[in-house]
């Protein structure tokens, strides 16, 4: 019997298809791009030691989501996180002697969801594992998991990396994708883990909660790479609405495989496993401390004090340390779930729920790209489903999408942020926004104006006509009220008139701004200049 | 310290071998046929002949008096039984007798290993020692629901690892027909209770014979029904592919009320069938109607490989014979089945179960329930709670199993044995196309000496040889009382053990209703007098 971990013990078997095809199209994306996280990066994916040896990273990833079910993977007790310990408990979560598992329908359908949306084969036909350990937030002394045929395998993710960063386009092949329960959770008195505290405390609330197992392939090679797909899944899940991905709250748990080599190299390096990290940005910076640190040993002729282990990042003191050694692997003794039946998948449901999906991310990304959107554009509306749903839904409206995009990236997620609000909790529809942005294309406002009755938009729920009518402030494109305006103006001002006449053209702006004055900044610009032109030079 | 004087009552003489015929047609008129007690417990209530309480404390009694000799019970309920049964004295003077329930006012025992949120649950072992579950079991639930009155939990080997009840970790209980034998196990407790009169009727749960051997021993009708038929919610797991609840009774229409009852799909089971559950009861009509060829066209198959053994007794291959000749008599055909496979069932169970055993107690650590000894950190705190816990049968199996499930061995035993278990099935289903029913005896020998194999545990294991293939194949087992073996006072009880297809068990104890009916013998253990 093998041990779990298995996404590093060999070369990728499975070149997936969208190396050749996708990457092909993608690769040489260069416009410029925009990261929402990260700060620094290390934009090789190699780096030469002091002995003159070139080394790379070879990085793969076992992510664990969290599922968004109302209930549990196994019983009916509530899968909400943050309530009372042990709130939500029962017979089959504590693991108590005679409960008998019995499985939540959502878990695979979520699973199928997720598998589809990264391209995977689905096993129409999986079954479900013991996994067998001792530890006291794990009930029944074993995890019910899948092994040997988990519900989907072969997969891969496409990925835009930042383009200040470099830019360009991944494609990362995923192993395999698996169902499985999470265990509870240890509060530790005294100390900060189980060893060495006075007493531990087991809450049981998590335990049983629904977990995917997205198991990718080693081929990412830098931290920011690491990053970027880790964030490219929690995009995906959160699109397909099946998790809220959120790592701080552990609902997207990422361990990282570090190892390095010579570049050329075919075989792996000894491999450190890397957890504790909350945020993509600790990702990439625990990753790209850990590869530097195997170069250095490498490059100091220490290669063989890397060691299997388990290191844990630390965010105090940014850099990850040793947590336990993996030399002696751990025997799970894997064996069928005797109280499951086998997990049964029609072609038709698949296909059903293929067809379901919504449009995801990298769809987008592309679509939003032949719309003719700068690559920052497209990364920054494509990031969150929400916002991009609300974008499509404006240029849906016809308006025009360099607009529509400005506006969403600009003065309203500006106030969203400032409000500390999502775009779904805002009155503003995106009919309503649609409208404001024709009514500055057809000159019946200003861009200045738009942008001060926005507020009043997104917290009354008006539409922009409604608040423009409300105010009086719609433009004034009568030639001839603007000519009134402008007569008056020269008439109060001989001095003037005489000076523009004698030569000081710049004084034309003098009269601008006087008729915006009286006009409260209503008139047609570009009507005015062409009246107040004509009258000064006549 | 017992007072052993054992009184021979009405008993059937050991019938000559040879001459079962002859000595049936001999004693047809001394005979009395075996009657249904929770049938005559509900005439009684509804003819108002006694009332609830008046049979359960009728029933309580007889369990004090002999629960001293016998020690069949690991908790006694009788506050509470009396209660239950005050409630159905009610529903009944309300007039609603229309609503009683099938077990309305039957007394009953429990296996200890199936949960009961009024009870302790021990399943036998020193780790659950005061342990009450929050809930119960399913099987249990639906003999409540149906008015059960329960009397206590039975005793057990500890979580059913063993053939005698002797692993218990509380008692040792003995065998009614002779009180220096065990009862057989490890659903022994129930089988003696039932035995000794101690309640009408028992569940028990059986992974390799658990029902079955002890049914044998104790010389009453045991049901071991189809994997799927009851559900095993709130049943403690041994090894969850093999466990199975069934019942034991004085008769075969007392196990077939109780399946009727326990019998179903449970949405807290995933294992438990769909499939509709008959009545069962329906077509177990009184003999006399009956023509004198009840059997007729009816093909019942003698495993050759079970009667081949050289580890079969003689007084029991000679009991199941004379029963295939009774049969006979009945107008059924009898021919010798053979299952090439079937030797190789016993060592295929010992690595699964074990398996699978080795897995499922993982839970009992200390952390959420039963006694928690004491460790310097948590690991210790775990090896010291399971090794004070378990007794040395479940440390054994734990061992067996953890072993062949280990990185390297997994192909070797638990694969391997997989792979037998699914040519086990095979051959049955090809001898079920050919016979109605299988036959084969329980185990090897009667009941045997308390202590006799205890530091033998090979020699019990083999005592499982003709029970547990029926466990690998998931199909539903029927024994009943066929003959006396020569021991004890007054001979021991053999039983016949009957196989049918999966889901068939409305078959088997039409068949098994007729046998018993018409075999002109009498099964009842020596009354104790003290
Ligand atoms: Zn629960």
């Amino acid at each position: 019997m093998q041990t779990v971990m298995m996404c590093q013990a060999l070369e990728s078997p499975n070149p997936h298809p969208c190396n050749l095809l996708t990457c092909a199209l993608y690769c040489d994306l260069s416009s410029a791009s925009h990261s929402l996280f990260l700060k620094e990066s290390q934009s090789s994916s190699s780096v030469v030691a002091d002995n003159g040896l070139e080394y790379e990273a070879v990085i793969g990833i076992e992510t664990h989501v969290q599922l968004g079910t109302a209930t549990k993977a196994f019983c009916s007790c509530p899968s909400q996180y943050g309530a009372e310990p042990n709130a939500h408990v029962c017979p089959v979560c504590m693991g108590l002697p005679g409960a008998l598992p019995v499985l939540n329908d959502k878990v695979v359908e979520y699973g199928v969801k997720l598998a589809l949306a990264l391209h995977s084969e689905i096993a129409l036909t999986s079954k479900f594992d013991r996994k067998q350990y001792f530890y006291p937030d794990l009930p029944k002394g074993y995890q019910i998991s899948q092994y040997d045929v988990p519900i989907a395998s072969k997969g891969f993710i496409d990925v835009d990396l930042p383009v200040e960063f470099g830019g360009g386009h991944r494609c990362f092949g995923i192993t395999r994708v698996h169902m499985e329960e999470d265990a509870g959770k240890l509060v530790h008195a005294g100390g900060e883990r189980l060893s060495g505290s006075s007493s531990s405390q087991v809450d049981l609330n998590r335990a049983g909660v629904p977990l995917l197992e997205v198991v990718s392939e080693p081929e990412m090679r830098t931290g920011l790479e690491a990053a970027e797909y880790a964030a490219e899944l929690q995009r995906l899940v959160r699109y397909l609405g099946i998790s809220n991905g959120n790592m701080q709250e552990g609902s997207m748990r990422c361990d990282v495989n570090v190892s390095v080599r010579p570049k050329g190299r075919p075989q792996f390096g000894t491999k450190v496993e890397i957890k504790n990290m909350n945020s993509f940005s600790a990702m990439q910076r625990a990753i790209d401390f850990e590869i530097d640190r195997q170069v250095t040993l490498e490059n100091e002729g220490l290669g063989h004090q890397i060691k299997q282990e388990t290191r844990l990042w630390e965010e105090g003191s940014q850099r990850t340390i040793s947590m336990r050694s993996k030399e002696g692997l751990a025997d799970y003794r894997y064996f069928p779930e005797p109280d499951l039946p086998e997990v049964t998948l029609t072609q038709d449901y698949v296909d059903a729920t293929q067809a379901m999906l919504p449009e995801l991310p990298n769809a987008k990304r592309r679509r939003y790209e032949s719309l003719g959107l700068s690559m920052q554009d497209v990364l920054v509306l494509a990031n969150d489903s929400d916002v991009a749903a609300f974008f499509d839904e404006v240029i849906g409206k016809g308006t025009d999408v360099k607009q529509a995009a400005n506006w969403i990236m600009g003065d309203l997620s500006a106030w969203l942020k400032n409000e500390k609000l999502a775009i779904t909790e805002t009155k503003l529809t995106p009919a309503a926004l649609a409208e404001l942005i024709d009514l500055i294309k057809d000159g019946t406002i200003s861009g200045k104006i738009g942008k001060e009755i926005l507020p009043e938009l997104l917290q009354n729920g008006v539409s922009a006509r409604e608040a423009i009518e409300a105010k009086g402030l719609s433009q004034i494109s009568d030639a001839a009220v603007i000519e009134s305006m402008v007569d008056a103006i020269i008439a109060e001002n001989p001095k003037q008139v005489a000076a523009y006449r004698g030569g000081k053209t710049k004084l034309q702006g003098f009269f601008v701004g006087q008729v915006m004055k009286v006009s409260g900044g209503r008139v047609n610009p570009a009507l005015l200049n062409k009246i107040l032109l004509s009258k000064l030079n006549c | 310290m017992i007072s052993r004087h054992l009184q021979c009552s009405a008993q059937a003489a050991i019938p000559t071998r040879t001459h079962v015929l002859e000595t049936s047609e001999q004693q047809a008129s001394t005979h009395q046929r075996p009657i249904s007690v929770i049938r005559k417990i509900r005439e009684s209530l509804i003819s108002r002949e006694r009332t609830a309480v008046e049979i359960t404390e009728g029933y309580l009694a007889k369990l004090q008096e002999r629960e001293p000799h016998i020690r069949s019970f690991l908790h006694i309920s009788a506050e509470k039984a009396l209660l239950d049964a005050e409630e159905i004295d009610k529903l009944l003077s309300e007039g609603g007798g229309g609503e009683l329930g099938l077990l309305a006012g039957v007394p009953l025992g429990v296996k200890d290993n199936l949960c009961t949120r009024d009870m302790p649950s021990t399943g036998g072992s020193q780790i659950l020692k005061g342990y009450c579950p929050p809930y119960d079991a399913t099987a249990v639930c639906k003999l409540r629901e149906a008015g059960a009155v329960l009397v206590g939990k039975t005793n057990m080997d500890e979580f059913g690892m063993g053939s005698s009840t002797e692993s218990s970790a509380y008692q040792v209980t003995s065998n009614p027909w002779d009180l220096s034998r065990v009862p057989g196990g490890s659903s022994g407790g129930s089988a003696a209770a039932v035995a000794a009169g101690q309640c009408a009727g028992a569940l028990g749960s059986d992974t390799g014979g658990s029902i079955r051997q002890p049914a044998s021993f104790c010389g009453i009708v045991g049901l071991k029904p189809s994997y799927g038929r009851v559900s095993r919610f709130g049943l403690m797991a041994y090894a969850s592919s093999l466990d199975v609840v069934g019942c034991l009774g004085a008769s075969v229409l007392d196990t077939a009320i109780l399946l009727q009852v326990i019998a179903g799909h449970d949405k807290n089971d995933s294992t438990s069938s769909l499939e509709e559950v008959p009545d069962y009861a329906a077509q177990l009509l009184p003999v006399e109607g009956l023509s004198s060829k009840p059997l007729a066209g009816v093909k019942f198959g003698l495993i050759k490989e079970t009667m081949d053994e050289e580890g079969v007794e003689e007084d029991v291959a000679s009991a199941v014979k004379a029963a295939a000749l009774h049969l006979q008599e009945l107008g059924a055909s009898v021919t010798e089945v053979s299952l090439p496979m079937f030797s190789l069932g016993l060592p295929a169970y010992y690595v699964l179960a074990p398996s699978e055993a080795s897995s499922n107690l993982a839970r009992y650590d200390g952390v959420r329930f039963g006694p928690r000894a004491h460790g310097e950190e948590v690991m210790s705190m775990f090896g010291n709670s399971r090794a004070e816990g378990f007794g040395p049968e479940v440390k054994r199996r734990i061992l067996m199993g953890t072993y062949a499930l280990s990185a390297g061995y997994y192909d070797a035993f638990y694969k391997r044995s997989q792979q037998v278990r699914t040519l086990i099935q095979r051959d049955f289903k090809a001898a079920l196309q050919d016979v109605d029913v299988l036959l084969s005896p329980v185990a090897p020998s009667a009941a045997y000496k308390i202590g006799e194999k205890l530091d033998n545990p090979l020699s019990m294991y083999l005592g499982d040889l003709m029970t547990v293939n029926v466990n690998l194949a998931g199909l539903p087992s029927l024994v009943v009382p066929c003959g006396i073996a020569e021991g004890g006072t007054c001979g021991l009880p053999v039983g016949l053990q009957m196989i049918g297809p999966t889901f068939g068990e409305e078959a088997l104890l039409r068949l098994g209703h007729i046998f018993e009916q018409t075999l002109p013998m009498n099964f009842n253990a020596p009354l104790l007098t003290s």
